[in-house]
């Protein structure tokens, strides 16, 4: 029986510390956006513009310190595949958001 | 057919299985989660069509309810938290405090669920289906979607509570415990992206 731990590329492992990194930074990222909708004392396009920091950022820190992502030789090609990804998603909600809008526009 | 039997295959061989098999599975569950984010993604575009569509029925700021919202999205932050140490514990070789790890997550996992569920439930008793209005059709697929994810997280984490149980850290249970750990993340980012998007920026 093989008990050992298995050492595998792609996703690597994460320690104690990189994990409650990620915990704090995710809570506060978190904090950020309900305080500033739920306060309201920005004006509304600050506000969105804040969120949307906050999510794109807190994003970022889950995929660096709970699913590990890096430039490491390692991650590299789940890296590739993720970016790859990403231009195929701002082509669907990009060119989705503008067809759409230039519809209403023209039939208005 | 060598990958499909090494992955199934209960028998004595599954435990010497090729050192790449680990890899490959890894990789290959990575491209899975990536096509899954491409589902989220169109799904993500209707929503952003339709979220003024209203239909004169209620907005987002009418239904909305930010602290229950940051509840939901503490259990999954926590959780999230939790799974990675069980990972830890996988590393170590921790039998009990995997086992330990995986209820707790499990059940920071159903809070969610259950909080959802309990959301949909008053907004539909309310007459605010997703029948009510474009917004709301494509406000429940989304979130719906994601909460379907997630139950099927939650079925998978009772099997490896099973499976770790019985069988014990083996290559093929940590194998499926390290994929596990990438659906269960990957569900918490796609839950960013649903709390900022539909319902924070509903509501501004």
């Amino acid at each position: 029986m093989n008990q050992a731990p298995i050492d595998s590329t792609g996703i690597s492992r994460g320690s104690l510390r990189t994990y409650l990194t990620g915990f704090v930074l995710s809570l506060i990222l978190t904090a950020i956006p309900f305080a500033l909708v739920m306060s309201g004392t920005w004006s509304p396009a600050a506000t969105l513009a804040g969120i949307f920091s906050a999510g794109l950022v807190q994003i970022l820190v889950h995929l660096h310190y709970f699913l590990h992502l890096d430039t490491s030789s390692a991650a590299r090609w789940n890296l590739l595949a993720l970016i790859f990804t990403f231009l195929i998603m701002i082509l669907f909600v990009g060119g989705t958001l503008w067809i759409m809008s230039n519809l209403n526009y023209r039939m208005m | 057919m060598t990958t499909d039997a090494t992955t199934i295959s209960t028998t004595y061989n599954e435990e010497v299985a090729h050192p790449d098999t680990v890899a490959m599975q890894t990789f290959g569950f990575w491209i899975y989660l990536m096509s899954d984010l491409i589902i989220f993604a169109t799904l993500f575009a209707t929503f952003a069509v339709f979220s003024r569509s209203y239909a004169g029925g209620p907005t987002g700021r009418e239904l909305f309810d930010l602290p229950y919202l940051l509840g939901e999205t503490l259990f999954l932050l926590c959780s999230s938290v939790t799974y990675g140490l069980v990972m830890l514990a996988v590393h170590s070789g921790k039998k009990k405090w995997v086992l330990i790890g995986i209820v707790v997550t499990f059940l920071l996992g159903l809070g969610f669920v259950s909080m959802e569920i309990h959301e949909f439930y008053g907004l539909v008793a309310a007459g605010h289906g997703p029948d009510r209005s474009a917004f709301l059709s494509s406000f429940f697929t989304l979130v719906g979607t994601h909460g379907t994810h997630v139950t099927f997280g939650l079925i998978w984490m009772a099997v490896m509570m099973g499976q770790v149980a019985v069988k014990g850290l083996t290559s093929p249970v940590q194998s499926r415990l390290m994929r596990l750990s990438m659906f269960w993340h990957f569900l918490d980012l796609i839950w960013i992206g649903i709390f900022s998007i539909v319902y924070l920026m509903g509501v501004v």
